[in-house]
């Protein structure tokens, strides 16, 4: 497996609050177009992790390279910048603003209009707003909500608004999407929907990086796993592997089974 | 879509906005006629006041971060003015008296870009120390921040070091110029007559005019949209790889420099000014302004601040007369009714319209349900 087949390394992650330790030594590799999965039972760290990379928690100890290059994530700005964009557990969409406008918002770091250019109405910045609203719309219409990008997004029902999050997280031109439990709440239904929505977006060559808890939905959608459970890595590798294997049967159903 | 297509017929469009400029213009004439010069005045000063409410309305409307000391922007560009185009620098610094015996008299189109420039620093200066405070913390220290500006300006008027005048304030500042003509001189044109009044009418319509227009760019550009979901969610904008830091302090840079615009031609167009015009409650009635009409939605701020700054002023002239004519004698002091009108229709407008008097409109997700109910008859003609 050569190097630049990797689109996320992560290593020797570490992170405690106080004298909890939530991460203790966890690592992982994201191939490049694949989608790769992170699971686990609940408070196994799943999301801190995503915190980690993402920038919003700052690590005691780690490395971290995207698409080789190595990263600090202490700005959370700067990792989308850098490349990673992400979705949120509790949908955290721009309540007041329409459906199309979240999207534009997700255009904004790869965009330059500034104060001049926006106040005198210059040629380059017009087209440049137009080129983001066409781009928004167009992503508004591959998620499938196209039709409603002039709804307020807080007034959208709940699955347009999972869909509408992945919009806007699409529209900062990740190489790494990373999804944190996209179908939390969502019917049987609107998973096989979402799993859908996710290939295509993955066919398109994103990486994409998932938490689940639903795990069916996540040995059907993933090329390769990671199993966290009470901060440490339990197990990883092709979901076939994980799902025979005996820690993890242990973790999920209990011991003495 | 349709609908929208429907507000730009061209020539709708420029009908309606004939009509626009002609009552725009004609305002200060039928005021006069209906209340005096006086009433020209009030006009004059209510768009300042929507300067003031469309600048504030950045920071608060826009990007939802509680301002409560904005005054100080408004006092910073009204000194600015006062002492760069008075005399009281020549009459308290030797220095300025050696090389200006005159006075400072620095034409207002160089001071005011200044004003804007030093109001739009404080604004940073401001926004800095209080990047990571939010809600009732940042209220809070924008509060000190209003009242230090005006304390200052309240103390440094010291014989030893005199720049301020105290609370004696600074008088005989420099009227606007235009192309060399003074807006005090009465200006005649046939048989009307312009006073100062209707002069500085026009001079504050261009400016709110143009204030509205620099509004609506920054709202519908990358960066309104920034301020906006900084409001709504500061850590999905983060996500977003919006730099929280720069957004915000240029939501206080370009908020305050509408202030500093407006406190300058306030210091030319009144002639005076004193630390006294620059208090606590004027902030708290520019952010009224502002959350009455309706956060963040232009049209309601302006609305907002033209009712609130002319009630007081209408029932200021007809509190007195109604009392007397009509219940026979003057019951109540009109300052207070005047104060217990205005803070009824506060809670009133609150109570009933708790977005602004005039708030963004929104489109709901219903509209689904009306749909298939039209469409069910005609996909199903045999029912």
């Amino acid at each position: 497996m050569s190097e630049n087949n990797i689109m996320l390394s992560v290593k020797g992650v570490n992170k405690s609050f106080g004298g909890l330790k939530a991460l203790s030594d966890v690592g992982l590799q994201v191939k490049k177009n694949t989608v790769y999965g992170l699971i686990g039972p609940n408070g196994a760290g799943k999301t801190t992790f995503f915190n980690v990379i993402t920038g919003l928690y700052e690590p005691d100890a780690g490395e971290f390279i995207l698409n080789g290059k190595a990263y600090e994530p202490t700005a959370v700005h700067e990792v989308a910048k850098a490349g990673i964009a992400r979705t949120f557990q509790n949908i955290r969409l721009f309540g007041q603003m329409t459906a199309v406008e979240n999207v534009m918002v997700g255009r904004h770091v790869r965009t330059k209009g500034g104060v001049l250019g926006s106040i005198l109405g210059l040629k380059s910045v017009r087209a440049e707003e137009k080129a983001i609203r066409d781009r928004a719309m167009e992503l508004l219409d591959y998620v499938g909500i196209g039709k409603y990008h002039d709804y307020v997004s807080r007034n959208l029902s709940y699955g347009h608004q999972r869909r509408l999050e992945i919009a806007r997280a699409l529209a900062t031109d990740p190489k790494l999407l990373a999804l944190d439990e996209p179908a939390a709440g969502m019917n049987a239904t609107e998973k096989v929907e979402l799993t859908q929505l996710l290939r295509k977006i993955s066919n398109d060559g994103v990486t994409i990086l998932i938490i689940e808890h639903d795990v069916k939905l996540v040995m059907g959608l993933c090329d390769e796993m990671t199993v966290l459970d009470y901060g440490k890595i339990l197990a990883q590798g092709l979901p076939e592997n994980v799902r025979k294997d005996p820690k993890v049967i242990e973790a999920y159903l209990g011991g003495g089974h | 879509m349709n609908k929208y297509l429907k507000q730009l017929n061209p020539k709708q469009s420029i009908f309606g906005l004939v009509i626009c400029i002609a009552l725009l213009a004609a305002m200060p004439f039928i005021a006069k006629e209906l209340g005096g010069t006086t009433w020209v005045r009030i006009i004059d000063m209510a768009l300042l006041y929507v300067m003031l409410a469309l600048g504030l309305n950045i920071v608060v409307g826009f990007s939802g971060l509680l301002d409560l000391g904005y005054v100080a922007f408004y006092a910073v560009g009204a000194y600015m003015v006062a002492l760069l185009s008075s005399s009281h620098l020549s009459d308290n610094f030797a220095f300025f008296a050696q090389h200006f015996p005159n006075g400072l008299h620095i034409p207002l189109w160089v001071i005011v870009p200044l004003g804007a420039g030093l109001a739009a620093l404080a604004g940073i200066m401001l926004g800095t120390p209080i990047l990571k405070l939010r809600g009732d913390y940042l209220a809070l220290v924008t509060l000190g921040f209003g009242e230090i500006i005006r304390i200052l300006m309240n103390n440094l008027g010291k014989d030893t070091f005199n720049l301020t005048n105290g609370p004696r304030g600074i008088n005989r500042i420099d009227p606007v110029t235009v192309f060399g003509y003074s807006l005090d001189n009465t200006l005649t044109i046939g048989s009307v007559q312009l006073t100062k009044e209707f002069l500085y009418y026009y001079l504050f319509l261009a400016l709110a005019i143009v204030t509205i227009i620099v509004c609506y760019r920054l709202q519908k550009s990358r960066l309104g949209r920034a301020w906006m979901a900084l409001r709504e969610d500061d850590i999905a904008a983060k996500a977003m790889g919006i730099n929280v830091r720069n957004i915000k302090l240029l939501a206080f840079s370009l908020g305050a420099t509408f202030g500093g615009v407006a406190g300058g031609m306030f210091a030319a167009f009144q002639g005076f000014i004193s630390p006294e015009s620059f208090s606590f409650l004027e902030s708290i009635n520019i952010l009224a302004m502002v959350v009455l009409g309706g956060m963040g939605h232009i049209p309601g701020v302006i609305l907002g601040a033209i009712i609130l700054y002319t009630l007081p002023e209408f029932l200021r002239f007809t509190v007195e007369p109604f009392q007397r004519n009509v219940l026979g004698k003057i019951w109540v002091d009109t300052a207070i009714v005047r104060q217990f009108i205005l803070g009824l229709s506060m809670v009133l407008i609150m109570l009933y319209r708790p977005k602004g008097l005039w708030p963004t409109p929104e489109r709901e997700d219903k509209k689904d349900i009306v749909d298939v109910s039209v469409d069910k008859p005609a996909s199903n003609p045999a029912a």
